[in-house]
This record gives structure tokens, C-alpha cells and sequence, in this order.
């Protein structure tokens, strides 16, 4: 298990590619509860701006993209906070290749111990290297 | 779907609410699946126990799919999500019931962009995701840019 402190801050993951499959994202809207026709009908969907199946706004949480420096397997995490900005939507079909960077680490007292808060920027990009959506995320980490 | 435009929707004004089925265990399975993330503490009871937490929690990231189809919902066929930002503030568990809920807090006339407040709430009417969202409503005018039409 690795110590999450200041150390890690700057450290950037290998970068890691994926190809979003309309399956993914059909079961993706199922596990939401999300009936949305835009997430599975590829007729309906040409019809709409997009002209294509897109990606709900949180999909890019199936990216498991490489953290660097750093197993989060095993400890005491939750999630804090989550942002998702977009250029463009995700499209099925798309190969998105995703980096993440460690932009923060630091501690609070919580009220049952230290608690250690680590905010990660990812960046994903499509295959003409166009930035298509950033996240970033807070973690925090219980003693 | 139907489309709202960027003229109908008013600064301050609230959107219309959206009741979520409630959250059984069978759904956190689901979402783990189809996310990835296996972290025990929301599909197995002992996990979450070993972890102070007496039974299992929902995703944080559940409810900001939920709020993902709030808004995505707004921004109908013809717009589109342009940023999602929410703090999970409390947890959620199986049998609980969220609403979504919106007000409109900016609207910027150049870009068709639309922002709000947005917000889970529990059964109990306590705010358990909070965040804000940005999103691209298309135009009556048929206008990309109100101001280039101008």
C-alpha cells in the first residue's frame, strides 16, 4: 500500500485508450435507470444534433485509466467530488485516450481521524488528439 | 423527447423535478458492473461493516448519473452537456429514494449556455449530492449565437 502525501503531487499516469462501445454505454444508461433513447436507438439517435449514440455525462467514470504512483486498492476511500466539462459529447465509437495527473494532496481533520484528500485532472482526447472532455476528481482517503 | 429551448427557460426559475426509482441493492450490482467499480463497499455487507459503515453505500457516482440524466434530459435532442460538477455530501443506501431537482442560475445569451444549481435529495429532503451543471440549449431563432444574429 503506498502512501498517499505531497510527493505525488505532478505525477502523470501512462495514457490509456479506449474504445466506447454502444453496449458499454446501453448498459451503462440500464444501470442508471436512464430510458433515454439517445443511449441506444441509433435511428433516434441520427436524428437528434449529435447523429450519433452518445455517452451520458458521468461515462467517462468507466475509464480506467492508470493512476500514477499510487494503489488505491484496499484503503479506507471515498468519493468527494466529481467534474466532468465537455468540448464535445462522447460519441459510440470513439476511441478516447485518457491521461490522468495528480493535481493536489492535502489532510483535514476529520471529526474520526486524519483525513487525506487527493484531486486527480484527467484529460481525454479522441483520435485526431482533440480534446474531447477533462474530470477531475476528489478522493479522500480514511485513516 | 421533447426539446426545451434556450427562451423558455428563465433565470431563477426552477426546473421541473424528476422522481427516481428507489435504490435497491440489485442497482448498486448493476452500476458496478457497468462502471467498473468493484469497490466492495457498496455491493457487500461484511466490506462495508469492516469499514465503519455498517452496511453498503451507493456509488457517490450513481447519483451523479442520476443527475447526468437530469440534465441531459434538459438539454433534449437538439443541446447538449457542456459540464457536471457535483460534491457528494452524504451517503446513500438501498431503499433510498432521490428527486432530482435544478434552478436556473445564469444564462449566457451568446452561447445558448444555461446554468444551474442541481441537486439529489433523499426521501427525507435532505440535499445528499449537490453540484452544478452547463448546458447548450438550441435557440428558437434557429441562431447558433444570439449576438451573431443580431
Amino acid at each position: 500500500m503506498t502512501v498517499v502525501d505531497k510527493s505525488l503531487i505532478g505525477l502523470v499516469g501512462e495514457p490509456f485508450t479506449e474504445e466506447v462501445e454502444k453496449g458499454a454505454i446501453r448498459k451503462f444508461a440500464e444501470a442508471v435507470g436512464d430510458p433515454n433513447p439517445i443511449y441506444r436507438d441509433e435511428e433516434y439517435a441520427k436524428t437528434t444534433v449529435h447523429g450519433a449514440i452518445i455517452a451520458p455525462p458521468s461515462f467517462p467514470t468507466t475509464f480506467r485509466a492508470p493512476m500514477p504512483g499510487v494503489n488505491l486498492w484496499g484503503m479506507k476511500i471515498l468519493h468527494g467530488a466529481q467534474e466532468y466539462s465537455y468540448v464535445r459529447p462522447i460519441k459510440a465509437g470513439d476511441k478516447i485516450t485518457v491521461q490522468t495527473r495528480i493535481s493536489d494532496v492535502y489532510e483535514k481533520a476529520g471529526g474520526s481521524g486524519k483525513m487525506t484528500f487527493m484531486v486527480t485532472e484527467t484529460a481525454g482526447k479522441d483520435e485526431q488528439g482533440e480534446l474531447v472532455y477533462t474530470g477531475t476528481t476528489t478522493i479522500i482517503i480514511r485513516e | 423527447m421533447s426539446q426545451t429551448y434556450f427562451e423558455d427557460v428563465q433565470l431563477n426559475e426552477a426546473i421541473p423535478a424528476l422522481d427516481k426509482d428507489t435504490i435497491e441493492r440489485l442497482q448498486l450490482v448493476m452500476y458496478a458492473g457497468a462502471s467498473g467499480d468493484f469497490n466492495p463497499i457498496h455491493t457487500i455487507t461484511e466490506a462495508a461493516d469492516a469499514q465503519g459503515l455498517g452496511d453498503v453505500i451507493a456509488h457517490g457516482m450513481l447519483s451523479m448519473g442520476f443527475l447526468g440524466q437530469y440534465v441531459t434530459n434538459l438539454a433534449g435532442p437538439g443541446g447538449m452537456v457542456n459540464k457536471l460538477q457535483v460534491r457528494f455530501g452524504q451517503m446513500v443506501r438501498p431503499k433510498d429514494t432521490l428527486t432530482l431537482k435544478g434552478v436556473v442560475t445564469g444564462k449566457d445569451d451568446c452561447k445558448n449556455l444555461v446554468s444551474l444549481d442541481v441537486w439529489a435529495e433523499n426521501q427525507r429532503g435532505e440535499a445528499v449530492t449537490k453540484g452544478v451543471a452547463q448546458v447548450t440549449l438550441p435557440s428558437k431563432s434557429g441562431c447558433g449565437c444570439s449576438c451573431d444574429c443580431k
